[in-house]
Formats: structure tokens, sequence, C-alpha cells
């Protein structure tokens, strides 16, 4: 020891080896490692379990819009579901990226000081609510209080096919499952982007009030852009969460095979839900056909991912990481 | 263009706490006044109110005039935004708009005050970098990102930003104290240059800058921490340098302390 102290003995300049970094370094590699695998698998698990009823199908899997697994000629789609989860999701979407990236402004730059984090924590914390309450909320409450408010859709905008209701009836409609995925994933796109809002760097918002910028300008100049790749993120974050939620769109659809645009009326069918009504029924075929339509909402939300890294990466030079 | 600034009774507030107090000085157009100190005695507080940048910190205020041309700019139907845009900024840590291309950060200005045609936005950005000295350095890369710039060109982008909108005044905080010895030349040439058009107002805490660039010198101490910072005296800089009349211009100037 002493003589690795004394000032005589000259490091060597040659390669050592480092055990923490290459401990760090193995660890991450492994993780990532890990991640793929665990991803990759997953996907090869799914197909290997849904192929026996693919292949028994009798009807083509991504269009036909029926579900008879079990028959004995068995007939399944998935387009009434992917119809649903995507048009649940697009409205849930259209709703809560305007208000949750209003919601994260206000607390980031425009709320008084004092006030801010209370609302910030109180926005976090409706993160935390389960989604059985939010599917309940749904059923209980805001069924019966938004019937008059589908009804005003339908007669003032009724020409729109979306608020068309040929029905009369308001209820178990793809709108209000809508609502409650909006209600559900306002808090992760707020959240998010409030963070992301915070991070921008004094300098810049300083830059822009400086050159005359209104608090508006200083907004769209320095904040929005520096914030995007996160904005992005937030948003898909909580599309992931809409395009998965089970419980609280399994209670308030009432379950259908159809493509109906009109979104007020009730019915309407997504993946997440369709899998859990329907498991505990499934023959052998059926629960083949369940998870075929599991690996085909596995392989949506991946493109959805996808999709937003390259929103995010094709601007890189850009995004103020150096 | 260039305009002269009046300061009469300045008085500056971080909430309760009294930064700056009795402030009184005139800054003469077409050029350039210095601001020196010990850190912490408030050059940049006083800097900020001259374009009410100082008002952005929450609980920060002012009492006393200060008029732009007779005008005083804490007026009760002055809006700061246009003094913002009439007396322009720059920061001690450039900083360009980093998801901004470099053509983009110096139209930013522009664009928000009127919509303009591409070719005379094409006219702006060739003479306000031109202005900054920086045209030649960028003109083959402008739809380049700020951020691949050297931090000395960076700052000379903050500048050819700061004049593409054509303020009246332009404050710089420091804006060589990130540059290196190079960089730092070419601002002060460049300054040199500017003050034919341009009042303007610099805060440095390197003497040798203070005497080579400014006409006039302005010396700020503060008599101990939580004391409000003051205006000492203000002079010619050839006599603030040669012939202070207080002791405590002298003590600074001569490295005794600060
Ligand atoms: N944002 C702020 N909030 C509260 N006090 C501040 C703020 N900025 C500066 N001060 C205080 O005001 C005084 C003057 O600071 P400053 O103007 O930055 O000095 P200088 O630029 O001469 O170094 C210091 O006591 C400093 O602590
Ligand atoms: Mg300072």
């Amino acid at each position: 020891m002493t003589q690795l102290l004394s000032p005589q003995v000259q490091p060597p300049l040659g390669r050592s080896s480092r055990p923490r970094d290459a401990a760090f370094a193995g660890i991450s590699r492994g993780s990532g490692i890990i991640v793929l695998f665990t991803m990759g698998a997953i996907g090869a698990f799914l197909l290997w379990k849904a192929l026996p009823a693919l292949r028994a199908n009798t009807v083509p899997f991504l269009t036909s819009t029926q579900w008879f697994p079990d028959d004995p000629q068995p007939k399944f789609g998935i387009a009434a579901l992917a119809f649903g989860t995507l048009l649940s999701s697009v409205i849930a979407m259209v709703i809560a990226v305007p208000v949750g990236l209003g919601v994260a402004l206000y607390t980031s730059h425009y709320a008084p000081r004092r006030f801010a984090p209370t609302l910030g924590y109180v926005v976090d914390l409706l993160a935390a609510v389960p989604s059985i309450i939010f599917g309940l909320w749904g059923l209980q409450i805001l069924m019966p209080n938004s019937i008059g408010l589908w009804r005003w859709f339908d007669q003032h905008l009724g020409f729109i096919p979306l608020f068309n209701n040929s029905q009369n009836i308001y209820t178990r409609s793809i709108a209000l499952a809508a609502v409650v995925l909006a209600i559900m994933i306002l808090p992760t796109v707020s959240a998010i982007s409030r963070e992301v809002f915070n991070q921008v760097p004094p300098g810049h918002i300083e830059a822009a009030l400086a050159l005359g910028a209104t608090r508006w300008e200083t907004m769209r100049t320095a904040v929005f852009p520096f914030a995007r790749p996160g904005m992005v993120s937030a948003a898909m974050l909580g599309l992931g969460r809409a395009l998965g939620e089970t419980i609280a769109v399994a209670l308030i659809l009432s379950a259908t095979f159809s493509i109906n645009w009109h979104v007020t009326e009730p019915g309407g069918n997504t993946f997440a839900a369709n899998i859990a009504l329907k498991w505990n029924e499934a023959g052998n075929i059926g629960l083949g056909a369940l998870i075929a339509s599991g690996l085909v909402l596995y392989i949506i939300t991946f493109a959805v991912n996808m999709a937003a890294r390259v929103v995010v990466e094709r601007r890189r030079d850009f995004s103020g990481a150096n | 263009m260039a305009k002269r600034i009046d300061v009469s009774d300045l008085n500056v507030y971080y909430g309760t706490f009294l930064a700056v107090e009795g402030v009184n000085l005139v800054v003469e157009p077409r050029a350039v006044t210095a601001f020196i100190g010990p850190s912490g005695c408030g050059k940049s507080t006083v800097l900020r109110t001259l374009n009410r940048m100082h008002e952005v910190t929450p609980g920060a205020r002012i009492e006393g005039k200060i008029l732009l041309d007779h005008e005083n700019i804490y007026g009760p139907d002055i809006d700061p935004v246009n003094v913002r845009s009439t007396i322009g900024m720059v920061f001690q840590k450039p900083n360009p708009f980093p998801t901004m291309s470099i053509y983009g950060n110096v139209v930013a200005g522009i664009k928000l005050k009127k919509r303009t045609k591409k070719s005379e936005l094409d006219d702006v950005v060739e003479s306000s970098l031109r202005g900054a000295n920086l045209w030649e350095e960028v003109k083959d890369r402008l739809d380049r990102p700020g951020s691949v710039l050297s931090g000395g060109q960076q700052q000379r982008l903050c500048i050819a930003r700061a004049i593409a909108i054509q303020p009246q005044v332009l404050l710089m905080d420091e804006p060589c104290s990130a540059l290196d010895p190079i960089s730092t030349l070419a601002i002060e040439e460049l300054i040199h240059e500017l003050k034919q058009q341009y009042t303007i107002v610099i805060v440095t805490h390197n003497m040798q800058q203070a005497a080579r660039v400014s006409d006039t010198t302005a010396f700020f101490n503060i008599a101990g921490t939580g004391k409000p910072g003051k205006l000492i005296e203000m002079n010619t800089t050839a006599n603030i340098f040669g012939s202070p009349s207080e002791k405590a211009t002298e003590d600074y100037i001569s490295g005794r302390f600060g």
C-alpha cells in the first residue's frame, strides 16, 4: 500500500482495466439486451399461441368484423376491434392533449408561484387513481349526466357523421369511453409536459423576452420548440395508455362487433376490453383468437412508439441537447 | 437610431430586499458606457432595469424614473414588451435558440413583430450578421443550428439577433465573460463599430476591457453583504482610470480589492 502511495511510482500509461467502469458498461448493455429480448420473446410467445387459431380461421383476420372463433367453422377478425380501439384513443387524444398541455403550461409558466406546486401535485395524484374508479365514475356519473350533451351534438352537428345518432340512445358509446380515457390520460400528458416546460433554460426565455416577445410569443419562440420532443413523448405515453386501457372501457361500452362512425351511439369494442370480456368464456380457438388480437395491439403500440421516436429524432440537431 | 437614457433616483428591489439604492446616471447616445464594480454590487440589476427585464423576476420592482429621450419607460401607459424591443439585450452566457437555425435566430425578433417577405428577411440576416462580424464565417451554413457555432460565434449571433430588430440601445451583461481571449477581442472590436449607430451599455468585471471599449465608466460598489449597491462615481473612462475622485474607485481599479 505505502508503495502505491509513494510519489516515485508513476502510474502506468497503458490501458488499465477499470473494474467499475467495466461492470457498469456490462450492466447497462445487459439490461438493454434483456429488454430487447423480453420484447421479442413476448411477440414470439403471442404468435406461437395464436398460430393454431389463425390457421383454423375461415375469414380474413385483419379485415373481418365477425367474432365467432369457437364455431365449428371459426370466424374472427380484428377490424371492428382495431376501429374501436383507434377511434376511442384518437378522440381521447384530441381532448386530452390540448387540455393536458394547457394545464401543464399554466402550472409551469402562468400560475401564481404559491399556487402552482399544489396544482401540479393534484394533477399528479389524478394519475394514481386506479382505472376501475374512472370506469365506475364514467358509468355512474358521467353517462347519465352527459346524455344532454350528446343529444345537443346530434341535434346541432348531426350533419357530421361522427355526431349523428340515429338510435336516439346516448349511453355506453365510444364517445363516452373516449371521454373517460381522455380524463385518464390527462394527468400523464400534463405531468410529463409540465416537467419539460419547467426544464426550458431560463436563458432561452430571457432571450425571447429581451427581443420584445409577449408571454405567449415567448412560449412559442422558446418554450414549445425546446419542449417539443417531451411533448411528443407525453402524448405518446398517453396514447399508449389509452390504446391498452381495459377495465374502464369494458365497463362502459356495450360490446358490438361493428364499424360504426356514429360515436355517440351505444356499441363499439376495443382489443383490450374484448380480451377481458371474452377470455373466461372462450374455448381453445377462442383463446388463440384473443391472443392473436393481443398481438395486433402489441404491434400497434410498438408502431406508435417508433413513430414518436422518428418524430423526435428527425430534428435532433436542433434539440438543444448539446 | 441611438437614444439617451436618463436614470434618476433609482432604487431596485427583489421582494423586500433593496439591491441597489439611489442611482442617478446618464447614458449618452452613440457611445459606450461601462458599468464596473465588485461582484454583487448590482451592475446586472441596474442594467436589467434599463429595458424592464428586471421585472421578469418574480417580486422584483423599482422606484424612480428612467427616461429614454424624455419618455419615462416606467410610465403608466408604457408596454414593457415595446421597451424591450426598443432596448436590446445581450446576456452573459450566449443563448441562441437551440431549436432554430442560424438564420432563424437572426430573424426571431422580426418574426414576432410582423410578417415579412423572405427577400427582406434575407437582407436583414445578411446585414445583421455583417453588423455582428459573423457573416463570412456562417454565410454557407445559415440553415445549421446555432449550437454548432463556437462560444464566441454564438455570442456574435446573439448580437446579430439583437441588432436585427434595430433597437435604439444595446445592453450587454458581461458579454465576454464566457469567451476565450480571441473571441473577446472580436466582440470588443464589434462594440467599437456598433457605437457609431447605437447607444451601448456594457457590464464588465474586466477593468482592462472597460478601459479599452468604453467612453464613460460608472463604478458601483457595495458596503457589505445585505447592504444595497450604490453608484460611487461616473466619469469619462480616462478620468475614472486616470484620476478617480473617490478613494473606493481608486482602490478598486488599482486592484486593492474586489
Ligand atoms: N433574482 C434575484 N433575486 C434576489 N436577489 C437577487 C437576484 N439577482 C440578484 N440579486 C441580488 O442583488 C444584488 C446585486 O446582484 P447583481 O446585480 O447580480 O450584481 P452584479 O451583476 O454586480 O454582480 C446581489 O446582492 C444579489 O444577491
Ligand atoms: Mg452580474
